[in-house]
């Protein structure tokens, strides 16, 4: 494959390109209770007490068909596993009880947060039911309504428009997607959350990450968010001109959104540019004259060696699907490190569940397979190929397969539309990869198991007294104080934020000093892994207000600093690299006394459920740690 | 302008509606001195309050916008939503049982009109065919709806009116029946039609649904496809309920129809068999039976259907301190037939005596059952209960409350002699009173026991 080199930060680049980006900003609030039942809010890392089966199946649309997205979901036929903790759940979680009236506390705290995003507050609120049929909610909806809409923030002497502030229920976590069986957990469900919807007013990747920031910041500061691991999460819309709008999910990391957005504007004109080679070799989808073989007998017994370790009751079947004049196609790259190729193996994880990875493979890149060449030969004897043909194996349970092939199919079709309104997951580095087709606005309908609540005009008023100053609010006292434009943005996207303000509340402290440390030294020094952000938060003040009072030199204020952060650690202790290796090796052990005919992926899913259990919101992370680990 | 414009509009919403030209359906710019909204007007619930205009935004969120702020309305297009679900031809095959679905207003299978709302039930097998494909794969299916009540409003009436059809269905030859009910009387209607409808050659099964099928994790589908396979498939020959086993979507119960009973609220596992086990589980695949004793399917069409209701019965659930004013006004009002659902073995305090004996000297039958619901009336252990039987208080054994009204009303159609009435009564029909109890057919298991704990842990509930 082709090296494909990004410059994340040529803003003109992007911007000739006509990038734009809006983000959805999830953030959990801190109420006692959940949204629309009256259970305690918290996760938890106890094993489950209970657990249900459960199916979710696309309604009619209103063509009376079922529509596409629903039924792609639906192809895939997952049973979905829901874990019931006695502590966090009661029926309503299970789908098993209508809603209680909302929580009025969660309604107040979603005004404030509206109110200082300048929105203007509903009078009467709709609960609305937004469809999801991934599962990760029991009633295939989520309760979802509308606190306020016509919001702004300021950024860069403009206005980044707020669309809208929804107060909605979470949705559980995941706790694995392996084959057809997906697992929940529901602790997390039903969490009052607040959504964030900017219009697509971010111009470059710096931007989206930016605003996110500034927006993530506005909410801490104006109090009653939760704080901690996976209580805010962003989904980024990414579209470039000729495109169409691509959701990425579920970022957990602000870090991570100038490259993941980057990537995305890369991959879309990518795929652009496919479409023109694409139409201008087929005049339509179905003259792609494909070819299959059935090769399942050319691996009788040795399924193996292709890397096939499903696990399945059914019989493995290995097809092979001629794909003419399309190999510089499949091998065109639209990510850092990752083709066309990917794409259809992404499909093909998510649609047809086949996901052992690989789970396609390619005569044009053999070289990554331990396929001897000679079953290539044999292959290509009855399926000849051109310099640009391709051959693609597909390899999994019968009925599986013929899915994947199928969607294959589509894939390449989809060819000619350009960019795909899809759904993708942040993965490593900076690259997504697809999660499902995006759901429009017809997925949205009335909750008819709620009355509307009427807002009165006491009730906004009141929330709005007692919101706290606004971030912008903040940075014009700071410009006062004497602090450059530099500091003052620094300042606002720095985690001690609220350190500063403590220390220049102090006549007695030079605010630009301690704008120095806070926005400039300290956020270098997690650059080198020195986390101040972890140390004790009034041992860090204290030091900082006599260093700044009396006037310590700069190295001797640094090393200070260095020496404080040993005393909190680093993400790695906080997400202890020992403790994982110790679980490991319990999860190893307790795998071999339990079970000791397990297959691989049996073995993959017992440490996976193991490991889960002691980390419940770091899922995502600890996913892709013990994947790290099993393919050592 | 007419009032479908304004539908559940009233008050202050209602008329600046009229005032400014805003009307349901329509896609409009709402002007208020705040700021604008753009979105299509709905109709209101009948119930909410009359200062609100409800409006569905293109973000297909909806919100409440106070009237008295609107200054100006601006209709930009108009479209009104359409109540009809296009038919797909049920396909018929040779092989397949022909199994009739009658409608009696419970929706089973409907689809969601996004811009309202609005559940649009799906009837004829055309709309079934559409929602539930699968179907096809189960039986030919015929459809007939004859009636569109909601479940708290079937009644002697109806139940008629659906025994008589089930009769012409089995003349007709079908393989089976399957009944789509409300979930909340399902119950009743189960018992009535036990006895109503006789010796039936072929299964006649009940289904309804706990979730409605607008919802993705709708029980309804699944639901459906288990009746369609009983009616078709399986040899039990008797009034079945087929709903939910297990919270999870692992299979279903077939209940029998006198021993039935909504035991929650809300779960999709509300029904359950009381005081014996169910007659099978049941997937769309496969009836796999739990009892043997039930009647099995014939090829005969001998059936014998007696629909016949008297409605002067009533049930009364004792409560301490209860006055005989109770029982004085039913004998005022000239009831026929009393069924008491009364506390532990079966028993009413003392004051109500006088009443009870004022009702059997004027030939008021009354039934004894219990508000336990598990187990047998027993009015010989204490002298309460023979004082009582000595008042004319006839134990009715294990019948379900429910069970005994409305086969007391079946009876009481038929004759009125006392004798008559008692000997019916206990003569069980189709199970309301069974001569055993097995053990395990009271099974409550209480949460928070170790052991009970350890097993919900290792099974899908
Ligand atoms: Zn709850």
């Amino acid at each position: 494959m082709k090296e494909l080199e990004i410059d994340i930060d040529d803003k003109s680049f992007f911007e000739s390109r006509g990038f734009k980006c809006g983000l959805e900003i999830h953030q959990q609030i801190d109420t006692e209770r959940k949204l629309f039942c009256h259970c305690p809010v918290g996760l938890t890392n106890r094993r489950h007490d209970a657990e249900i089966l459960r199916h979710m199946r696309p309604t009619l649309s209103e063509l009376g068909e079922y529509d596409g997205t629903a039924l792609m979901e639906f192809k895939t036929k997952k049973e979905v596993i829901y874990r019931l903790y006695r502590d966090r759940t009661c029926t309503y979680e299970m789908d098993d009880t209508p809603p209680f009236l909302v929580n009025q506390d969660a309604v107040d705290l979603a005004m404030r947060v509206a109110l200082h995003f300048n929105c203007r507050i509903v009078d009467e609120l709709h609960v609305v039911r937004k469809q999801y049929l991934d599962g990760s909610i029991p009633t295939g909806f989520q309760r979802t309504m509308i606190i306020g809409i016509d919001g702004w923030v300021p950024y860069k002497g403009r206005k980044i428009r707020i669309s809208q502030l929804n107060l909605e229920e979470d949705s559980c976590r995941e706790v694995s997607d392996i084959g057809h069986q997906i697992i929940f957990a529901t602790d997390r469900l039903s969490i009052p959350l607040i959504e964030v919807i900017t219009d697509a007013d971010m111009k470059n990747p710096d931007e989206a990450a930016e605003v996110c920031r500034l927006l993530g910041n506005s909410m801490k500061a104006a109090g009653f968010v939760r704080r901690g691991i996976g209580t805010v999460r962003q989904d980024v819309n990414v579209s470039v001109t000729g495109g169409d709008r691509v959701e990425i999910k579920g970022v957990y990391k602000v870090g991570n959104i100038k490259r993941l957005t980057a990537t995305e504007a890369v991959r879309q004109i990518g795929l652009l540019d496919l479409k023109k080679m694409f139409t201008g070799r087929f005049t339509s989808p179905e003259a792609v004259s494909y070819k299959e073989e059935n090769i399942t007998s050319l691996f009788s017994g040795t399924a193996n060696t292709i890397g096939c370790r499903l696990e399945s009751d059914q019989p493995l079947k290995v097809v092979a699907l001629y794909a003419p004049n399309l190999r510089d196609m499949i091998n065109t790259p639209l990510q850092p490190g990752r083709d066309f190729g990917f794409e259809l193996s992404g499909r093909v994880r998510v649609i047809a569940c086949i996901d052992t990875k690989p789970n396609l493979f390619f005569l044009s890149q053999k070289e990554r397979y331990d396929i001897p060449d000679s079953l290539w030969d044999t292959i290509t004897r009855s399926l000849p190929c051109e310099t640009n043909d391709d051959i693609i194996l597909v390899c999994g349970p019968s009925a599986d397969v013929a899915t994947a092939i199928n969607e294959i199919k589509i894939r390449i079709g989809e060819l000619a539309d350009g960019v795909i309104n899809e759904t993708r997951q942040d993965i490593k580095d900076g690259s997504t990869d697809f999660e499902r087709i995006l759901p429009g606005p017809d997925r949205m309908y009335p909750d008819t198991d709620h009355p509307p609540v009427k807002i009165t005009e006491e009730r906004v008023t009141k929330n709005r007294d007692s919101i706290q100053e606004q971030l912008w609010v903040k940075q014009e006292r700071w410009r006062k104080l004497g602090l450059h434009e530099e500091q003052v943005a620094a300042l606002s996207l720095s985690k001690f934020l609220d350190l500063f303000e403590r220390l220049a509340a102090d006549r007695a402290v030079n605010p630009k000093k301690a704008a120095h440390y806070c926005a400039d030294v300290m956020v270098g020094l997690r650059r080198k892994n020195v986390h101040l952000e972890y140390a004790d938060a009034k041992k860090l003040y204290t030091l900082l207000h006599r260093a700044l009072v009396e006037d310590w030199p700069y190295a001797h204020i640094k090393a200070a600093l260095i020496a404080l952060s040993q005393s909190g650690g680093t993400p790695d202790d906080h997400y202890g690299t020992s403790d994982f290796d110790t679980l490991w090796k319990k999860a190893e052990n307790g795998f071999a006394t339990a079970k000791t005919n397990g297959s691989p992926d049996k073995f993959r899913r017992y440490i996976t459920g193991q490991i889960l259990r002691e980390y419940p919101d770091r899922t995502a992370d600890v996913l892709e740690k013990i994947t790290a680990r099993l393919s050592e | 302008m007419n009032d479908s414009n304004f539908k559940g509009y009233k008050g202050r919403a209602k008329e600046v509606l009229q005032a400014l030209g805003g009307r349901v359906w329509a896609n409009v710019i709402l002007k208020t001195n705040e700021g604008d909204f753009d979105g299509v007007i709905l109709p209101r619930s009948e119930t909410a309050d009359g200062d609100h205009i409800v409006l569905k935004l293109k973000s297909g969120y909806n919100i409440g916008v106070r009237a008295d702020r609107v200054r100006e309305i601006k209709e930009t297009s108009f479209k009104e939503a359409i109540y009809k679900i296009p038919e797909k031809e049920f396909p018929f095959s040779e092989d397949k049982p022909n199994v009739t679905l009658l409608g009696t207003g419970g929706t089973i299978a409907s689809r969601l009109d996004y811009r309202t709302g609005a559940v649009i039930p799906a009837f004829t097998p055309g709309e079934l065919y559409g929602a539930v494909p699968e179907l096809a794969d189960i039986c030919n299916l015929e459809t007939l709806k004859l009636f569109g009540v909601f479940s708290e409003n079937m009644g002697p009436e109806q139940w008629i009116t659906l025994a008589e059809e089930i009769g012409r269905q089995i003349a007709k030859g079908v393989k089976g029946i399957v009944i789509g009910h409300g979930t909340d009387t399902m119950h009743h209607t189960a018992a009535v039609l036990s006895y109503m409808v006789q010796n039936s050659p072929v299964p006649i099964v009940m289904v309804g649904s706990q979730r409605s099928s607008d919802r993705p994790s709708s029980d309804a589908a699944f639901n459906l496809r288990c009746a369609a396979y009983t009616a078709g498939h399986s040899d039990i020959a008797e009034v079945m309920v087929c709903m939910f086993g297990p919270t999870s979507d692992k299979y279903n119960l077939l209940h029998r129809g006198t021993r039935v009973r909504k035991m929650h609220s809300s779960y999709r596992s509300t029904f359950r068999t009381i005081g014996d086990v169910p007659i099978a589980t049941v997937t769309p695949e496969v009836v796999t039976p739990i009892k043997t004793d039930y009647k099995r399917r014939r090829d005969d069409k001998d059936v014998t259907v007696k629909a016949v209701f008297d409605e002067k019965v009533s049930i009364v659930y004792y409560y301490p301190n209860m006055r005989p004013d109770i029982i004085e006004s039913l004998i005022d009002n000239d009831y026929h037939g009393i069924i008491i659902a009364g506390t532990g073995l079966g028993h009413v305090n003392k004051p109500l005596y006088p009443a009870l004996k004022k009702a059997h000297d004027k030939g008021i039958a009354v039934f004894m059952t219990v508000q336990t619901l598990w187990g047998y009336v027993q009015m010989y252990v204490y002298d309460t209960g023979r004082d009582m039987m000595e008042l004319g208080v006839i134990p009715a054994a294990n019948m379900l409350p429910e069970a005994a009204y409305v086969k007391l009303g079946w009876v009481l159609g038929q004759t009125r002699d006392p004798g008559k009435v008692k000997e019916m009564m206990l003569t069980p029909v189709a199970g309301e009173i069974t001569e055993r109890e097995p053990f395990d057919g009271y099974l409550i298991l209480q949460g928070g026991i170790p052991e009970v704990e350890d097993f919900l842990s290792q099974r899908y509930r």
